[in-house]
């Protein structure tokens, strides 16, 4: 067992032994799926945009990676309340595994979280058009999952408690949902609001994902992977270089 | 003997207050040496800097013939710690917690089995080792804390205040099976604690801090005689005064004052 591989099956211990939470954190995209999915269903419909639950499924996934992934990466601030992160920073391991592992093992965390919430959109009438298309989908949950949580855990390394929790959702975790075209189409907004979205990773998650579940995507599945993937690389290494420099 | 820890006027501030204030010392091989001094002399905040946990303001040190700072992962290959203050992962089990400890300290997997069982069994946790640590009490976390830090035997193993909140059986077991490692493995110990017959009785050497500066440093015997006492204790309570000192704000506090400023440190 090396030490990548116990801080990812760590970090599935932890989410497989707090259910309670797991089925918590499944209660916001369910909400957003039934109330918005129904609520502006006919009215989406009516304006020539197609079946809402088939556009909205695929940004209520990425939703609950994004969400799950960022939870589990801003955990580092948790492991410094109850101190269990200097136990991992003084072992004879290069920090750069541990955060490796502890990314990889919050990213294994959200896409199953993503899995579960395709699931329900599935018993809630979203229809994927191709089955092949739904193995792909794996691919972009994971790779979201990864970003964010690599996200997370470099913003979590250069903080040291929880107050700065509430700032982390309102400007960071937020507006990258509501920007992403996770909702509603981004191709008619007004100029500046669609470079903003242009700028925001999920955006390409969100495409990825809606391209590999229903076959329409804005952006082409080629750029989507390009940039997540390159992201992800670039943001993974920010991450571990932050963790690398934590000092308790 | 060789010196395994060199620390040269090693300093470390924090914005107003000097927690390390000029100190040099070293540690022999093999050696069991103890770090003395009241609350908020200096003690945990060295340890941090020996340990990689805490860069300091100036200064060098050598651990194992490793720079700290510079030769993180080499240094880190060298020690062992027990901490102060807790370091379990509360979800997992306790047989988890020392597993998990085994494997980022590469104990084989034979080894690993045997030694897990048996300290568990020492500190009598033996039977609750399928439990998650959140059920346990304080004093079985801190015998669990003290078992994993046993795990694997490192050239220098640091214990930081280990008997603390520890029944007098624990404390005992912890004594004995370090004495041990330290004469079978010459694993060399450095220590702090506020038990002074504890320091007086394993201790090869013993310096005593105060305010962030060594006041004394020799063996035992050689403090006792030096300030006229019976007792390490009267020999530290004189060296150091009676007066109670004011706790040094542990890193929580610090962190949940400085945490307060979004992303700063």
């Amino acid at each position: 067992m090396g030490a990548i591989y116990v801080m990812w099956l760590r970090q599935l211990k932890r989410y497989w032994r707090s259910r309670a939470r797991m089925v918590g954190s499944l209660a916001q995209p369910v909400l957003f799926l039934v109330a918005l999915g129904f609520g502006f269903g006919p009215i989406f419909q009516k304006a020539g945009g197609g079946n809402y639950i088939d556009f909205l499924s695929p940004g209520i996934i990425a939703m609950s990676i994004l969400f799950t992934a960022m939870f589990n990466g801003i955990e580092v601030i948790w492991d410094r309340q109850f101190g269990f992160l200097k136990e991992t920073l003084v072992a004879p391991v290069s920090r750069y595994k541990i955060m490796l592992g502890r990314t990889l093992g919050g990213a294994t965390v959200a896409s199953l979280q993503g899995l579960v919430i395709l699931i329900i959109t599935l018993a809630l009438g979203f229809r994927p058009s191709s089955f092949l298309g739904v193995l792909l989908s794996f691919v972009f949950m994971f790779l979201i999952a990864m970003l964010f949580t690599a996200f997370g855990t470099a913003v979590a390394s250069r903080l040291e408690d929880m107050q700065a929790f509430p700032l982390i959702i309102n400007f960071i975790i937020m507006p990258l949902f509501f920007l992403s075209g996770a909702l509603f189409p981004l191709d008619s907004l007004p100029g500046a609001l669609k470079l903003v979205t242009q700028l925001n990773p999920l955006s390409y998650g969100v495409d990825g994902l809606r391209g590999a579940l229903t076959g329409v995507s804005h952006l082409g599945l080629g750029m989507d992977f390009l940039v997540l993937i390159v992201l992800g690389f670039i943001v993974t290494l920010i991450g571990s270089y932050l963790f690398s420099k934590i000092e308790v | 003997m060789e010196d395994i820890i060199q620390v040269k006027n090693l300093i470390k501030k924090f914005q107003n207050l000097t927690a390390v204030d000029n100190i040099s010392f070293s540690v022999k091989k093999g050696e069991v040496f103890s770090f003395l001094g009241p609350n908020g002399a200096g003690k945990t905040t060295t340890i941090k800097m020996l340990t990689t946990l805490l860069s300091p303001t100036s200064g060098e040190m050598l651990v194992n013939g490793f720079n700290p700072m510079h030769e993180k992962d080499s240094a880190r290959h060298s020690f062992g710690i027990v901490f102060q203050d807790p370091s379990l992962d509360d979800e997992l089990t306790a047989y988890e917690n020392m597993e998990f400890h085994a494997v980022l300290y590469n104990v084989n997997e034979h080894l690993r089995k045997t030694r897990i069982e048996h300290l568990l069994k020492f500190v009598g946790l033996w039977e609750r080792r399928n439990d998650q640590v959140k059920v346990f009490s304080g004093g079985m976390k801190r015998r669990l804390e003290i078992a994993r830090g046993l795990v694997h035997h490192p050239k220098i193993l640091f214990l930081d205040e280990p008997t603390i909140g520890l029944d007098p059986q624990t404390r005992n077991f912890l004594w004995r099976y370090i004495k041990e490692l330290n004469k079978k493995e010459k694993m060399t110990v450095f220590l702090t604690t506020h038990y002074m017959e504890e320091a007086e009785k394993i201790s090869d050497r013993v310096a005593v801090i105060d305010h962030g500066k060594i006041v004394a440093m020799g063996t035992p015997a050689e403090l006792k005689k030096k300030t006229k006492s019976k007792t390490l204790e009267d020999a530290f309570l004189k060296l150091t005064g009676k007066i109670i000192r004011e706790e040094e704000a542990t890193a929580k506090d610090r962190m949940r004052i400085r945490g307060r400023a979004w992303g700063r440190r």
